[in-house]
């Protein structure tokens, strides 16, 4: 609701959806390319608000906002500055992680934290706070940034840093604070591109619950795939992948004549229209199986490209189409050590119901971050895909977030597609203080996503 | 909003009393609509359709609302749009006639047909406007397999419904594109209050068989949802039978 009215008629509605294709809504799509467009798209925004929009790989409908404005960030791409010496960079919130890692490598340097894909935005990893193999030891990504500009509803830009109400209401905000127009990062040192892995197999739960809980500290990376369909004694058999950035001296001489080298291939992109159901129980059970039984039972040391190791779906361009016009959905819970016993229960219940998930990965958080909305904190947590299609899941799934939210732990909001607002708020403890805040900074509400108002945020 | 599953957080009914809109309401208020507007005559019916809905928890109103009275519509429908997030309207009001008398009393079948086809028109061209507004929503129309092919039994009905589905096809092209989701239900025969009485046609239905149907159509953003799902099949094939068949076929 801005005082000034909008001086060009808005762009013409465009539908967005999240990457999970579910809920599409219509939109003004605007695209600044500076600060200053930025802040005149601000003003333009008219009674239904504006949110920003990064790579649109959140799964729900965070960066929607039907019948208001979406800031498609992209525009604001720019690299300002390097600090080569003492690892930082200085971005606009558009630079995806791609390019900053192909900035950054070269010198010496990667990102601090990467989700499972690199074609996220610095601004979106900021707004969900977002975390990846390395939470345990490198918690989420807004450990790392040094400061922030944020254009706020009154339309000014203020410098937040962290310890700041602003700055732990914006670290996994969903972008309902204001804008995030550029940050500041620190970065983490490598001496090569690749990646020393070791794999090893678990047969059931309780054995890569065992082997993690164990051997996590010596890894910097860890993760797990899970396979949610075996059943009986092989329930929640997995693959543990876990490793560090190899040191030079690990390279084989080949390799070592251009160790920073980063060009990560792409496949075709998937189809554009696919058969609904071609992903159900009994074909990803098979790629379950396969999965499971390709992997060595125990290997160290192997050297990996970093493609391979963090963002192997990002090599099939819009994957997210193997599911059909029907979509997925992102379920990912963490639960606080302690509940393992809630663990076990859910990974048995989902087992049961057959859901066909064969993007299933099981980790271990290390300690919280400060963020007001910010999903990690200590425990476990699993993230599974599953068809929107799948018969009875809507019940399904808001039982098993009555059991998380009864072990005391939270699920994923740039995930989310699905929860109950009431569910919401014993989820998130903090919840009251981020609204206190969002009514004084943002009374009007300038800021809103098809997320803040289904889940009243 | 409505959630991955195309479930609405709010739902405007428009004629607040139909059994069909009825069940879809209690089915969906036991998952995410709390919100729920019942649009139609004030009567002792509508005000205890809204009663039972807030037994099931769901924060019921009722508003006034007249189909046969287009001129009515933009002031009894407007205020609420603007005032209201609504992610779901469902269009259920109609009424069947009585074939065999209206055949002789042209007022009363004008009556039929204004009140399925012009006054859904009406009503329809309004919640869509403000839907496209909004940029979000799903705008479900009851239609009813008798509008697929006239019968002699009961044409006035059947072509009311006709021009009804026919406009809700198009206006669903029309706003393909805006956010919007348009979806077309045709029930067979409806065990109801509407048709007690009636001879049960094959592949009878119930409230509570097209209110899941309306669930599932949600849910993967169906345009056309049949109840039964195998009246498809056999309406499709009923369209191609001959004329002079067809007349004398018992259905």
């Amino acid at each position: 609701m801005s005082a000034t009215p909008p001086s060009a008629p808005p762009p013409p509605p465009v539908p967005l959806s999240g990457w999970g294709r579910t809920a599409p809504s219509a939109a003004h799509v605007v695209r600044p390319r500076t600060h200053e467009e930025a802040v005149d798209a601000l003003r333009a925004c008219a009674e239904r608000g504006g949110i920003a929009r990064g790579l649109g790989r959140a799964y729900g409908d965070a960066a929607q906002n039907a019948g208001g404005a979406v800031l498609d960030m992209t525009g604001l791409d720019r690299v300002h500055a390097i600090d080569a010496d003492a690892g930082t960079v200085v971005c606009d919130a558009g630079v995806s992680l791609h390019r900053l890692m192909e900035v950054l490598l070269p010198l010496g340097w990667f990102v601090p934290v990467t989700p499972g894909t690199r074609y996220v935005t610095v601004g979106g990893a900021i707004g969900a706070d977002i975390h990846g193999k390395n939470h345990h030891v490198s918690g989420s990504f807004a450990r790392h940034v040094r400061s922030l500009d944020l254009l706020t509803a009154d339309g000014t830009v203020r410098t937040v840093e962290p310890g700041t109400p602003l700055f732990n209401a914006t670290a996994g905000g969903m972008g309902l604070t204001g804008v995030i127009l550029s940050a500041v990062l620190q970065l983490h040192p490598v001496e090569t591109s690749l990646m020393a892995v070791d794999t090893e197999r678990a047969t059931d739960l309780d054995d890569l619950m065992a082997r993690l809980t164990a051997t996590d500290h010596r890894y910097r990376y860890s993760v797990a795939w899970i396979d949610l369909l075996a059943r009986g004694a092989a329930t929640g058999r997995a693959v543990l992948t876990r490793g560090d950035h190899a040191p030079l001296d690990a390279l084989p001489a080949r390799a070592r004549t251009a160790p920073l080298a980063f060009r990560p291939r792409q496949l075709p992109a998937a189809p554009r229209f696919i058969p609904e159901g071609l992903l159900g129980p009994r074909s990803v059970g098979l790629f379950n199986e396969l999965w499971y039984r390709k992997a060595p039972r125990s290997r160290t040391a192997q050297i990996q490209k970093l493609a391979t190791f963090f963002h192997p779906l990002d090599g099939v361009p819009h994957w997210n189409r193997v599911y059909g016009r029907g979509g997925f959905i992102q379920y990912q819970f963490v639960v606080g050590y302690g509940q393992e016993e809630t663990l076990r229960r859910i990974v048995h219940r989902i087992s049961a119901h057959r859901c066909p998930s064969f993007l299933a990965v099981l980790k271990r958080f290390g300690d919280a971050d400060p963020g007001w909305l910010s999903f990690p904190m200590p425990g476990w947590t699993l993230a599974l895909d599953i068809p929107a299609n799948l018969p009875g899941l809507a019940p399904f799934l808001d039982d098993l977030d009555t059991e998380v939210a009864t072990a005391g732990g939270r699920v994923y909001l740039a995930k989310d597609s699905r929860l109950h607002p009431t569910t919401l708020t014993t989820m998130y403890p903090h919840l009251e203080a981020f609204r206190t805040l969002r009514q004084s900074l943002d009374p009007h509400a300038l800021f809103r996503s098809d997320l803040s108002r289904r889940l009243n945020l | 909003m409505k959630d991955a599953f195309g479930t609405p957080q709010s739902l405007l009914i428009l004629g607040g009393t139909s059994e069909i809109a009825l069940a879809t309401a209690t089915r969906l208020a036991t998952r995410r609509t709390h919100k729920i507007w019942l649009a139609g005559r004030p009567s002792p019916a509508l005000e205890k359709a809204a009663e039972h809905l807030r037994a099931q928890g769901a924060d019921a109103r009722t508003i006034p609302f007249d189909a046969l009275d287009a001129e009515s519509h933009p002031t009894a429908l407007g205020p609420l749009f603007e005032e209201n997030e609504i992610d779901m309207v469902l269009l259920a009001f109609g009424i069947l006639g009585d074939q065999a008398k209206d055949e002789d009393n042209p007022l009363a079948a004008v009556r039929v047909a204004q009140t399925n086809y012009t006054g859904a028109v009406s009503a329809g061209l309004i919640c869509a406007r403000a839907l496209q507004t909004q940029g979000h929503g799903s705008l479900v129309v009851l239609s009813s397999v008798a509008g697929e092919r006239a019968r002699r039994a009961n044409f006035i009905y059947g072509s009311s419904k006709a021009g009804l589905d026919a406009f809700a096809q198009g206006l669903g092209d029309a706003l393909h594109g805006t956010g919007v989701h348009v979806m077309v239900v045709r029930p067979g025969f409806v065990r109801s209050k509407m048709t007690a009485g009636l001879e049960e046609a094959p592949m009878a239905t119930t409230p509570e068989a097209v209110a899941e149907a309306i669930e599932t159509g949600l849910r993967r953003r169906s345009e056309t949802v049949w109840v039964p799902g195998a009246l498809r099949v056999v309406m499709s094939a009923l369209r191609h039978v001959p004329r002079p068949v067809f007349r004398r076929l018992p259905v």
